[in-house]
């Protein structure tokens, strides 16, 4: 499988990701380089291997716990959550227009 | 001496050795001669002290600290002030521990060179023209060159391992689920780890006693029982099964790497080890495994910065979508783009099955090589890294050849196994080798065991 200039161009648009020409063209070579090495697990039968997602030993219950109202920690108020925000108006996110007319 | 004159003896040798070696991205001295002076006065006063009053640490940026810049080593995060500690900085904080500061690393933790910091690299203090290893370059050289006593770093591939190998000094990945995440930047949640770096293993030991253990905060930490880890240093390793995998001692290991490594052997042999052959048979599969599943998982994680909430965000945009798309482009580096594109075609339409699921049942089968082997033998020993710190620019321009230096790391990532890297001896130009150990599940004591009576013999 060969990864040619349109496919980057499809994966960058699916990554939100905005690259020059020249970012690009280097990306072709990249990937390719990188999905050639890749290509060697195909040596391997793994049609009857379960997949791997996680590594399994940690505690079955670890992942649950109760419902309860204020969570683990209080929620942060909102004037700190707030103070990263590259542009608000003090109590909403602000961002550029959503839908074009 | 009082824990104030050790932070500032820190901070003088850090204003006298740090422009050359780039270890540090942000100095919090106002909060560390604030904690220092709280040591103090509890020490006047006559009062027990914690297990790790006064010691100065050295955090990597990728874990969040309150009112202290935490950049990832990357642009789009460059003005970000956490709202919160990360449990593992709590827990030092609350051992007593005086922060010093933020260390410098890869973006987002991705390199192994520390190259890929978008504001300087960093320097090995051994030789300054070489990689300090990556990507905890800053905690690992932070260390080394005396600026701290210990540091904390986050080990995704072999992000601790190698830098510590690289630089001379000791880096433990503990088990998967062994130490909290909460406020870590997740790189690849399956494989990210938080481990300490000291001048020795005891050193290590005493700071993964204090960050071990479950957190309610993180739901993948785990509920197992910490041990005492510093009293299991000192149990005789007389018996103890070693294993040496044929795998790691193959083609592209430099060859003072292996004798140094070799002759380590030989020391634990004669400190009473049974040396014990083993395979891993799959060990080759691992760098491909993990660059799919790695990246593909960073994919997902990256996607949060987005120029909305926090971070850096483009200006002179009309749209929405456009915003994100030249935040994204102005504020990611070279290698996390790279990482970001090979992760979402891995899980692309058509590809996913080809590359994602493969790579995941690959994982299985490496998993499964370390099962084997642990019924066999109680620790694994192999080199750290091929070959020692190479210089700076030598392999910037190829990154297949810069993901071959985690070729013996990554397995213990995919894995879950614990990893420690002790010095074991240097090249003909004094460049540090490292010894790797890995043992079973949740087994950092034997790990360590090992490493300290290398270490001591």
């Amino acid at each position: 499988m060969k990864v040619t200039e349109k496919d980057v161009a499809h994966v960058a648009a699916l990554a939100n990701l905005e690259l020059t020409a020249e970012e690009r063209a280097r990306m072709v070579g990249d990937l390719n380089s990188i999905l050639g090495n890749i290509e060697m697990l195909n040596e391997l039968e793994t049609a009857k291997v379960e997949p791997m997602s996680q590594v399994s030993v940690c505690s079955k219950d670890g992942a649950m716990r109760e419902d309860v109202l204020e969570g683990l920690r209080k929620s942060l108020p909102h004037q700190i959550a707030m103070a990263n925000a590259p542009e608000t108006d003090g109590t909403f996110f602000e961002v550029p227009k959503v839908i074009e007319r | 001496m009082t824990a104030t004159a050790l932070a500032e003896s820190c901070y003088a040798r850090i204003e006298r050795d740090d422009p050359k070696i780039g270890a540090f991205l942000t100095r919090s001295k106002e909060r560390a001669l604030a904690k220092a002076d709280e040591v103090d006065q509890r020490a006047k006063r006559g009062n027990e002290l914690p297990a790790l009053a006064g010691v100065p640490v050295a955090i990597k940026d990728v874990l969040v600290t309150e009112g202290t810049r935490t950049t990832a080593g990357s642009k789009i995060l460059g003005n970000y002030i956490p709202p919160y500690d990360a449990t593992v900085v709590k827990r030092l904080d609350a051992a007593g521990a005086v922060m010093l500061g933020k260390t410098n690393c890869d973006e987002f933790a991705m390199g192994s060179s520390n190259e890929n910091s978008a504001w300087k690299p960093v320097h090995n203090p051994r030789d300054l023209s070489r990689v300090p290893g990556g990507s905890s370059g800053g905690s690992a050289a932070a260390v080394a060159a005396d600026m701290a006593v210990v540091s904390l770093g986050s080990d995704t591939g072999g992000s601790i391992r190698q830098p510590a190998a690289l630089c001379g000094v000791v880096g433990l990945k503990p088990t998967y689920g062994r130490v909290s995440r909460y406020g870590l930047i997740a790189f690849a949640s399956s494989l990210d780890h938080v481990g300490p770096f000291g001048k020795c293993v005891k050193d290590v030991a005493a700071v993964l006693q204090v960050i071990a253990g479950r957190d309610a905060m993180d739901s993948t930490s785990a509920e197992v029982a910490v041990p005492d880890y510093l009293a299991d240093l000192e149990k005789p390793v007389r018996g103890l099964k070693v294993g040496v995998a044929k795998e790691y001692f193959g083609e592209g290991l430099d060859r003072e790497v292996r004798a140094a490594v070799e002759s380590a052997i030989q020391k634990l042999a004669s400190l009473g080890c049974e040396i014990v052959e083993v395979s891993l048979p799959h060990t080759k599969y691992a760098i491909p495994a993990y660059y799919i599943i790695a990246t593909a998982e960073a994919s997902a994680n990256l996607a949060r910065f987005d120029g909305v909430r926090y971070g850096f965000r483009a200006q002179g945009v009309k749209s929405l979508s456009e915003m994100y798309r030249r935040t994204r482009d102005q504020g990611f580096g070279t290698e996390v783009k790279r990482r970001i594109m090979l992760g979402t075609y891995a899980l692309s339409a058509g590809y996913y099955d080809a590359y994602y699921l493969k790579a995941q049942q690959v994982r299985t089968l490496l998993a499964q090589d370390f099962e084997e082997a642990f019924r066999k033998v109680d620790a694994i020993v192999t080199p750290t890294s091929p070959t020692a710190a190479f210089k700076i620019g030598e392999k910037v321009d190829d990154p297949l050849a810069m993901y071959l230096a985690d070729i013996y790391t990554v397995t213990a990532n995919l894995a879950g196994v614990p990893g420690i890297s002790v010095p074991c001896g240097e090249t003909k130009e004094r460049l540090p080798i490292g010894l790797q150990i890995l043992g079973r599940h949740f087994d950092e004591s034997t790990v360590m065991r090992v490493g300290y009576a290398y270490e001591q013999g």
